[in-house]
């Protein structure tokens, strides 16, 4: 069909699709980005479902989005403020003022309006009519009637027919963007493979939608963006915690281990326990605790014979697995500890993302306990973070905690599907069958990592404990010096992994007056406002710390040089006060949002230009 | 070098073979001595290689095990064995895999791991040694200790009752649960082969003697002048016959059990109630368990042994089906799975 409307080019846009939770705006929202994947730009995903199961038709809290961020340009956020707003319903409106700028399109479907749905929503006037959307271009569509319309020659029931209506808006939405409504048709035939009337009552509907927004003329013009310009290759679109599930299988296969996995249930990390349950097809060990200290302290024993060992937790789970942790870092045993932040303290908010268990990471065991901390800064990037933690704790002998948070792991984006032989080797220290002079704390001597004598294998058998060892043979001991002398070396040892990680990297002029360093999931919206200025001319850098401890070798050579440094960060201070004690001789400014809700483009870019005054 | 049979089990193992080098260190007199010399006679009967056999514990007396077990040995934290010996025992399902806890250690802290070990049935052997009091930590009550016990924490006596173990693992749908006595070190012995024989989860219960906090507190089960009469001997397929004399016997009467004495009211030998370990339904067992002195003697020997699959094996099954059937043979099957798309 073609598009008669004027067509205006655009860099990239923010589309958020938003109706009541059984409106179908999550499928709406993957079929969006799977056009969005043909039409060659780059995206990512943000799903924004409500905390509760089954909560108040129509009521706020019962509203459901699903948001889209495309770009001709690098896209490295789910994007903030939203360009387009579809609303299927007027909570769907009320629950998302937050999210809209002057000029944000609202495409509203007018048949959802009535006395009761008002009430539900929590308004008093109809916002369409009055100057509450004053500030918006309103899209006043009969989404309902025309779906209903659109299908009455298929016999349905009108509860069936309403199932469609979805459609209809993507049919508007692939208008509004020039895109052609036949690229929905490869998704369409694989999901409702068997159903052809299911695939031919959505495709109706979607040319409905499409031809209301074309001959109505809704729009005074169209936009479209070009493709963007990446790398040759094949693309696939992934959620952080699949990501995360996925780099620790492909760690597990590279270094010839297999995997397992002892979890918990918990919000937001429960869904890679639930990604790795699926693959025993791939010889993935998966195992559902009784509680969070099942699944580490089971972990543990699978890395003892011989597994690449994970649990998957959120915060709260992370303080229950304490001391398992500390037995692990004792023992000196492989074992990646993913914690998905939400906000908290305690219960907290377990919906929304945060990054506040960085100290609890980092120091949250009793007794000197050291070990890897570190942190993915994007959906995409889970998948490198997660085998990069599993390598190091293969190679190094030590517990590593990755940092993920909420967003990231729930959000979606595009990843350049890697080849896992081209992944880095994995060669874990594992010990020779009757090796005459194995013994159990024998250390590398540049690793100073320990080697892994696996049960089963001759000549080997040894014991380990919680106990403090001697160095070197591993029986107990509670001589003063030698417990000296293996907490510093657990602390060497973890130090020295700085020698295995590469260098930190900057954004910009390395000597700017203004470097601004964030860490984990604040990576797209810092980096984002940083390019920016930087195509303004303005004197502003960035740094981006993966790996948060060992802090990389050139951090201090980094930190140098600036007129300030500003820390962003989603807690109260956490690394800005981590990097106070181990880079004292700087000054730091901190820019803290802990509001359940990622730092805005406006708001940083505020802040640095404040900062830049 | 070890030799093995037509079955391949390894058969010319001794005792010397499993003992450590490290000092022991429990008190003299400690029943924990006996239950060690138990193992070093059991693990070279098991059939397995020394490297097949691993060893894991919790924190308490009884969990310094490991240490003098010359196998492959975990000693874990307070509680976790149970937890972290199901890892082992997923990660390797070939190992010969021996968890070894006290009352504290599995009743207390660890009491949500050792339930749900036992639910599954993992295929694991459980030595629960079983003193009713915190040794290490210098005689405070345990869940097992008796109702009015005075101990370091409670000078006043306990005002709680105390778990049963074997009501509390059958309960918890545990497929075998034996009880035996620190010091029969033959009837232990006996046990531990048994258990090594049932396939799932076998969770033994040692009544165990602590020389300093709790000494005496089986006295009543197994001091010399009671034994024969307060302690009646589990044997499949033979009735529940036990007393000095050999005449009293255990005989179902209605939904209880009652003690009779054979020759007395016209009891026989016919009407005393023949030992069924093989009995799915937990009536019986769970009476047998919870019997205790001094109106009832205390039931020794394997008292359930229910075949039931175990979650190991089925874990093991599911991987090899589905990686069968599987298109999806590697990790970068996985990756270009689904939808995906180029970009040239």
């Amino acid at each position: 069909m073609a598009n008669r409307s004027k067509v205006v080019e655009l860099e990239h846009v923010v589309i958020r699709f938003a109706g009541d939770s059984g409106d179908g705006m999550q499928l709406t929202g993957n079929l969006f980005s799977d056009s969005t994947a043909l039409a060659g730009n780059d995206f990512a995903t943000f799903p924004d479902y409500p905390g509760e199961i089954r909560p108040p038709q129509g009521t706020v809290s019962g509203v459901s989005g699903f948001q889209v961020h495309f770009g001709h340009k690098p896209v490295h956020t789910t994007g903030d403020l939203c360009d387009v707003l579809v609303a299927m319903n007027p909570a769907s409106i009320k629950a998302n003022m937050r999210w809209l700028k002057p000029g944000t399109t609202i495409i509203f479907d007018v048949d959802s309006m009535n006395d009761k749905a008002l009430e539900k929503a929590g308004y008093t006037a109809d916002p369409t009519q009055d100057d509450t959307l004053s500030q918006y271009k309103v899209v006043k569509a009969p989404i309902t009637s025309m779906t209903l319309e659109a299908l009455k020659d298929f016999g349905w029931d009108r509860k069936a027919m309403l199932k469609s209506k979805n459609m209809f808006a993507l049919g508007i939405v692939m208008y509004l963007f020039n895109r052609d409504i036949t690229m929905l048709n490869g998704y369409f035939n694989t999901k409702f493979k068997n159903k052809p009337e299911i695939i031919k009552a959505n495709q109706t509907v979607v040319a409905a939608g499409y031809s209301y927004a074309d001959t109505m003329e809704i729009f005074a013009n169209t936009y479209r963006i070009e493709p963007a310009n990446l790398a040759k290759g094949k693309y696939r679109d992934i959620t952080g915690n699949v990501a995360t599930a996925w780099g620790l299988m492909a760690a597990a296969e590279r270094s010839g281990r297999q995997i397992f996995c002892g979890s918990y249930p918990i919000t937001p990390a429960t869904d890679i326990l639930a990604e790795l349950v699926k693959y025993k097809n791939l010889k993935v060990k998966a195992f559902q605790a009784e509680d969070e200290i099942a699944g580490i302290c089971s972990s543990l024993g699978a890395s003892f014979a011989g597994c690449l060992a994970v649990t998957t937790t959120s915060g709260p789970g992370l303080s229950l697995k304490s001391e398992a942790l500390g037995l692990a870092v004792m023992t000196e045993l492989p074992l990646v500890v993913v914690d998905v932040q939400r906000g908290g303290p305690s219960t907290g908010l377990p919906t929304k993302s945060e990054q506040s268990d960085l100290m609890q990471a980092i120091y949250g065991r009793n007794g000197d306990a050291p070990l890897i901390v570190l942190a993915a800064r994007s959906s995409a990037d889970c998948f490198y973070s997660a085998y990069e933690a599993a390598k190091l704790a293969m190679e190094h002998m030590t517990p590593v905690i990755l940092l993920t948070e909420g967003a990231l792991g729930n959000g979606s984006e595009i990843l350049r599907i890697p080849r896992v032989a081209d992944l880095p080797a994995i060669v874990p220290p594992i010990a020779k069958a009757n090796d005459p002079d194995y013994q159990p704390y024998k250390r590398d001597e540049e690793t100073l990592a320990r080697q892994w004598a696996l049960p089963g294998t001759e000549g080997l058998r040894h014991r380990i404990s919680g106990l403090e060892k001697a160095n070197g043979s591993g029986n107990l001991s509670l001589d003063p010096k030698n417990h000296q002398l293996m907490t510093e070396l657990r602390e060497e040892k973890v130090q020295r992994v700085a020698n295995y990680i590469p260098e930190q990297e900057i954004v910009g002029d390395p000597n700017a007056d203004l470097l601004v360093v964030s860490w984990g999931g604040t990576y797209g919206v810092v980096l984002s406002v940083v390019e920016k200025m930087l195509e303004e001319g303005k004197s502003v850098a960035h740094a981006h710390f993966r790996h948060i401890m060992p802090l990389p070798k050139n951090t201090a050579k980094v930190l140098s040089g600036h007129k300030k440094i500003l820390v962003c960060e989603n807690n109260n201070g956490q690394f800005v006060n981590y990097l106070r004690e181990k880079m004292p001789d700087f000054k730091y400014e901190q820019y803290n949002k802990i509001q359940g809700l990622p730092f805005l483009t406006a708001e940083l870019e505020n802040k640095f230009n404040d900062l830049l005054k | 070098m070890e030799n093995t049979n037509l079955n391949n089990q390894v058969v010319n193992l001794t005792k010397e073979d499993f003992v450590c080098d490290q000092i022991v260190k429990w008190c003299p007199g400690c029943g924990d001595h006996a239950i060690l010399k138990v193992l070093q006679d059991v693990f070279p009967q098991l059939g397995r290689r020394k490297e097949d056999i691993c060893v894991v514990s919790g924190i308490g007396c009884s969990s310094r095990f490991p240490h003098y077990m010359n196998t492959y040995g975990f000693h874990s934290i307070h509680g976790r064995a149970c937890a972290i010996a199901t890892g082992v025992k997923l990660a390797n399902p070939n190992l010969s895999v021996w968890v070894v806890s006290g009352d504290g250690d599995c009743t207390a802290i660890g009491g949500n791991h050792f339930i749900h070990a036992v639910r599954r049935n993992m295929d694991m052997n459980l030595l629960l040694f079983n003193n009713r009091i915190y040794g290490m930590t210098k005689g405070q009550f345990s869940p097992c200790t008796f109702r009015g016990t005075v101990t370091k924490t409670s000078p006043q006596g306990t005002y709680e009752d105390p778990f049963n173990v074997g009501e509390l693992v059958i309960g918890a749908g545990g497929k075998f649960f034996a009880r035996g006595v620190d010091v029969n070190t033959k009837e232990l012995t006996d046990i531990c082969l048994r258990a090594k024989n049932h396939d799932g989860m076998s969770v033994i219960e040692v009544l165990q003697n602590c020389m300093i906090f709790s000494n005496g507190v089986h006295e009543n089960i197994t001091g010399k002048d009671v034994r024969d009469d307060m302690q009646v001997k589990c044997e499949h397929g033979k009735p529940l016959i036990f007393g000095k004399e050999r005449n009293k016997g255990l005989r179902l009467n209605g939904t209880t059990l009652e003690v009779v004495t054979i020759g007395e009211n016209g009891i026989t030998e016919k009407d005393i109630l023949v030992h069924d370990e093989k009995e799915e339904n937990t009536g019986i067992h769970m009476m047998l368990a919870h019997m205790m002195p001094p109106a009832f003697p205390v039931a020794i020997g394997v008292i359930r042994n229910v075949d039931a699959p175990t979650y190991d094996d089925c874990l093991t099954d599911v991987i090899e089906r589905e990686s069968a059937k599987s298109n999806i043979k590697t990790v970068d099957d996985l990756l270009n799975s689904g939808t995906t798309w180029d970009i040239k």
